[in-house]
This record gives C-alpha cells, structure tokens and sequence, in this order.
C-alpha cells in the first residue's frame, strides 16, 4: 500500500434484497472514499442502508453491484474476488460493535491475541502483540482481567485493541459510542483518532450520536440508499 | 491457537460439571439397566456352574427342572451310573419357598442334595459343608443368614453350618442347601390335619379298604406318603467322554431327557428369562435412545447459548474448523464426565439392587464409546446450528 491510495474505494456499489416486484434497494449506488488515517461519519436515519453498507464493507453480505477496493487490493468488482471472505475480514478489516461483543469465556489478552492467532501467529508473538494494542488503549493493566471483571468503558476499548490487532487498513465501527454519556463518547473518539493516526488505520464511524459528529471532519450521510458527502465541523477532541 | 472449548468451559465450570453429572446420572442408570439384564442371565447361568454337572438328567420329554416340573424315582441315579462315560451323579430336589429370617420374609430356593455328592454349594465362604444326614443347611449369604443361624422349613429347623456366595436360582432367589432326604420331606410333607384327613378319605374307599385284605389299606397310605422322587440326576461326565454321546444313551435307553449344561443354558436363559430379558433389553435400547436425545438437545442448547459469541468469532475471521472443534471437544467433554459419574453412581447403587447387577468391563467400554460417539454425533447437530449463524448477526441493524 502506497499513502496516496486510499484505505478504501467505492464505487457505485448497490445491493438488493430480493427480486421480482417485492425487490428492495438497499443501496442504490454508493460512492465512498476513506484515506488511510482518517476517520470518517457515517450518518442517516433508521432504514436509509447504514447496516448493509456497513455489512458489505465487512465482507458479511454480498452486494449486488460496483467495485470496493480495500488498500489498493480489488475486493469485490460485481461479484467477490476473494474466495475466502473471513480470511479477509480477519486479516485486513476490523470491528468494532455498539455493545463489545468480546468472547466472555477469554480474559482481556486472549480477546485481542485471538485475532493474530486466527491468522497463524504463534501465541507468545500474538500475545505480545496483544499487549502492545491494550497498552496503547491505556488498558494494559487489565490484561488479565476476564470480561466480565472489566468495566464497560475497559470492555470497549479491549474490543478496539481487538480490532486493531492485526493492523487493518480499515475499522469499520458500529454505533461504539451509543450507550457511553458524552465525555466517555468523546473520549473513544479520541481514541479512535489516535490510533487511526498512529497506525494509519482508516475508520469508518456509523453512528447517531450528536456528541461526537462534530468531531468528523468529513461526514458521509446517507439517505436513501445513496451517499452524499458533507463536510464536518472536525472539532478537537 | 488458544483451545476455546477449554476456555468456555473454564469460564463456567461449575454449570458444566453440573451438566455433566446430571448426564452421568442418566448414563448410569442405562448402565444400570444393563447391569440388570446382565445380572439376570448370569443368575440363569450360576445354578448350571454350581452344580458342578455336564448332564441334567429330567423326566422324560420335559424342559425340567426349571421351565417345566420334572419327577424321577431317586433310584434312577443307579441305572445312569451304569452308562459309559458316567463319572459320578447325584439327586437333587428344587423348592421354592419362603422362610423367615428376622421376622421378615426371606424368598429362597431350598435345593436337596446328597452332602459329597453333585448339586451342593460350590464354595463356601464360611462355616462347613453339611456332615450330618439332617437338618443341616448352607445358606447362601445374600439370604442374610450367619453360621448358626436356624431355618424353618416346613416342620422342622435346620441349622446354618456354612455360607455360600452367588448360589442363587434363575429367578434370583438366593439358595438355601439342605440333605436330599430333607428336602423330598419337605416337598411332600403335609401337616397332621391333612394327613389325619387323607387317611379317612382312603379308608372310605372301597378299592382301597377292602374287607378280608387289611394289608391294602395300610400299602396305599404307605406309598401316598413315601418321598422317594427327585426333580433331576446330575451326571459328570469322564474325561475324554462326549457330554453328547452320554446325553444320547441317556436318552436312548433310559427313556429320560437329558440336556448338556449348553443345552440347558439355552432353556435357562432362551426360554425361562427370555420375554423379562427381552422387556429388560428393549427398556435399556429406549433408556439409550431417551439418553442420547437428551445429550443431543444438551450439547445443541449449549451451542445456541453462545450465538453471539459464535457469530461474532465467525466475523473476525474465525474458521468453521475451530469452532467445530470447540463444540465437539464440549460435548465429547461432557459425556467423558457423564460417563465417569455415571460409571461410578451404577458402581455404587448396583450392591442395593435386590437382584443381582452385574457390571461388566466389556459393557463399560461399549458404553463409554457409545457415550463418546453419541456426544460426538450430538455435536453434530450443534455444530451444524452454529456453522448456519450468521456473522451479520454480530452487526446491528
């Protein structure tokens, strides 16, 4: 990957549910272009296509049409040309979820470690590297700590480590501030903000929480299936 | 690559050990029931090992003297001694009955034999063999008699010289020896009323009561009151001598019935046990099935406990091998612990049966297979549910 290509490109994409008279167009020709390091909004009301954006992104559901290129790598030119999407997910795509979803029967270290696991790391290297990611999510000293000994703040940003863990080009976060008051909200943006920065990570930010869209400074809204840029206030956090 | 299965159920180990023990429960009483059938055809088979004979000896086109009554003179041992390849007989005389021990009814099968003769106990566990003409007895210890002890029988109380172990009849009754002399008084014996009527009875019959033949009278009382029958004649056979070839010149020139041990095994455990065996047997095929259901919807249940997880495992690139792994190595977890509790609950419950459950080693190992490869098949259906989840499903919206 070079710093003039973007962590992700795409290009009219568009996916329908169904056929026939009862077909319905979820997205109807999606544009989007997120650089490495930036983090971006994604906004619209319930129903406007979030979710199956979000879901196509994450190589969860096949879109219907377009192109998505992940880091220069062609991903998906109307059809898949990837055969093995979760390797793909677990390689090159993070997540992060409104509720943590870490696996409960893991303590914080096995939760992020897994990942690299997943992908062939030997364990000491994929704890090691574990480490590294909590420490950077200034939650290092719960390392050990099983998931339902950590708070819900501590859970949240285990699962961002997690999601960092095998250095992505892209995280792709789902609503991760919903259920946090605004301080705690703003400070996972913050966080978010680094470490795109600091491992020039793009992320993508679905979300409805007001407290933190003036915080992007560029904003995809969606509506209607279709995306329209909007500059953001891209105030400091 | 971090073990999953371990994991999960490190992080909840007490609901699984619990589930694990319920499940042994469940196995042990399939086990159990084997142990029960097992117990009753060994209990067919113990009275053919006790005897210590290769031949039984019954009345003539009779399945005796178990499935069927059977009656011979007791003299008729002398005429089979006779044959060649006859090494030793003995007559014995079966009674089923109920004694009193303790104020509680004891259920027994008295057996009459010639003490130094076929058909006594084949051991004992403490006390002596009988050496008196009567009213001695070895007992066996399941009947809850000690040495000392005194049994009525009919009229008359017999002391408990000696203790046998696992002398019991095919029904599970256990055995009570006494000498064969005893044992046809007690089968024929009547109480004074009886015989005080009988005599009356005789005496006013005019084929019997003649007048000019007084001798008549007194024959017939004589021979109604005589005991000198015997259920069966055991023979050993000589060695180097067909059990077989003895058994057809039984048969052939005595006008008898004889049975081989192996002929009378196929009675004892094809015809008399065998509808209880078969009740028995297809209670243990429902019990297994019943139990595999429920380790079946066990293992499934735990799996769909854990969809979020799993989806979510699925999303971050989790391969459907790992995952299958992981619910496999629970299950076959589980019915490792099921097995085990279950293995030692039969172990520990079976001695209360009041029959005989008999736990073999060959049955614990197809068990133990069968618990594992039914947890394994199981898992099966688990991890089918848990490859259809939808990674989409770790994603809102």
């Amino acid at each position: 990957m070079t710093h003039t290509e973007p962590a992700i490109r795409i290009e009219n994409l568009t996916k329908r549910y169904g056929s026939g008279p009862t077909a319905v167009d979820a997205l109807k020709g999606v544009d989007m272009q997120v650089d490495p390091g930036e983090v971006v909004g994604l906004i619209g009301p319930s129903g406007s296509g979030k979710s199956t954006l979000l879901k196509s992104l994450g190589a969860v559901i096949e879109p219907t049409s377009g192109r998505f290129t992940l880091a220069g790598e062609v991903i998906y030119d109307d059809g898949w040309k990837r055969r093995d999407l979760r390797a793909l997910r677990r390689d090159r795509i993070g997540f992060v979820f409104q509720a943590p979803y870490l696996i409960p029967f893991l303590d914080a270290t096995d939760n992020v470690a897994l990942l690299p696991m997943l992908a062939g790391v030997k364990n000491a290297v994929a704890r090691a590297t574990a480490l590294e990611m909590l420490t950077a999510l200034d939650v290092q000293h719960r390392a050990q700590a099983r998931v339902s000994e950590l708070s819900g703040g501590e859970q949240q940003r285990v699962s961002i480590a997690r999601a960092l863990a095998n250095k992505p080009p892209i995280i792709l976060a789902d609503e991760p501030t919903a259920p946090l008051d605004g301080e705690r909200a703003l400070a996972v943006m913050r966080i978010l903000n680094r470490l795109a920065r600091e491992f020039q990570t793009a992320i993508i930010v679905v979300t409805h929480d007001d407290k933190i869209i003036p915080t992007f400074k560029r904003i995809y809204n969606i509506r209607d299936g279709k995306t329209y840029e909007e500059a953001g206030e891209g105030r400091a956090v | 690559m971090i073990n999953l299965a371990r994991r999960d159920v490190a992080n909840h180990l007490g609901r699984y050990l619990l589930t694990g023990f319920g499940l042994g429960l469940l196995i042990g009483v399939t086990l159990t029931m084997a142990g029960v059938y097992r117990g009753m055809v060994d209990d067919a088979k113990v009275l053919l090992r006790a005897g210590g004979a290769d031949i039984w000896v019954v009345q003539q086109n009779t399945l005796g003297p178990f499935a069927e009554p059977s009656s011979l003179q007791d003299d008729v041992y002398r005429s089979i001694e006779g044959l060649p390849g006859v090494a030793e007989t003995g007559n014995v005389a079966y009674l089923t009955m109920q004694v009193r021990r303790a104020g509680k009814d004891v259920r027994v099968m008295v057996a009459g034999y010639e003490p130094g003769r076929l058909g006594g106990p084949p051991f004992l566990v403490a006390g002596r063999p009988i050496a008196q003409a009567h009213y001695e007895a070895v007992a066996d210890v399941k009947t809850g008699f000690k040495v000392g002890d005194r049994i009525g029988i009919r009229r008359n109380d017999y002391t408990v010289v000696g203790l046998t172990r696992r002398a019991v009849s095919s029904n599970g009754d256990p055995m009570v020896f006494i000498p064969i002399k005893d044992a046809q008084q007690a089968q024929f014996l009547k109480d004074n009323e009886s015989i005080v009527n009988d005599r009356n009875r005789l005496a006013a019959n005019p084929a019997v009561n003649r007048p000019g033949q007084p001798g008549l009278l007194k024959a017939v009382e004589a021979i109604q009151t005589s005991s000198h029958r015997v259920n069966t004649v055991l023979v050993r056979v000589q060695a180097g001598h067909d059990p077989r070839q003895v058994t057809d010149n039984i048969k052939r020139w005595k006008h008898l019935t004889a049975y081989t041990n192996a002929d009378m095994e196929d009675i004892l455990v094809a015809k008399l046990i065998a509808t209880a065996a078969k009740q028995i047997g297809l209670f243990l095929v429902i019990l297994a099935i019943v139990s595999a259901a429920i380790v079946a919807f066990i293992i499934y249940t735990m799996t769909l406990g854990k969809i979020k997880e799993i989806a979510v495992l699925k999303l971050i690139g989790t391969r459907d091998r790992t995952i299958a792994t992981m619910i496999m190595q629970e299950a076959l977890g589980l019915g490792f612990i099921g097995f085990f509790v279950g293995k030692f609950a039969a172990t520990l419950w079976a001695p209360v049966f009041p029959k005989y459950v008999l736990l073999q080693t060959n049955d614990a190992v197809v068990a133990f297979g069968l618990t594992l490869l039914i947890c394994a098949l199981a898992s099966v259906l688990a991890i089918r549910a848990a490859l259809h989840i939808d990674p989409a499903e770790a994603i809102g919206g």
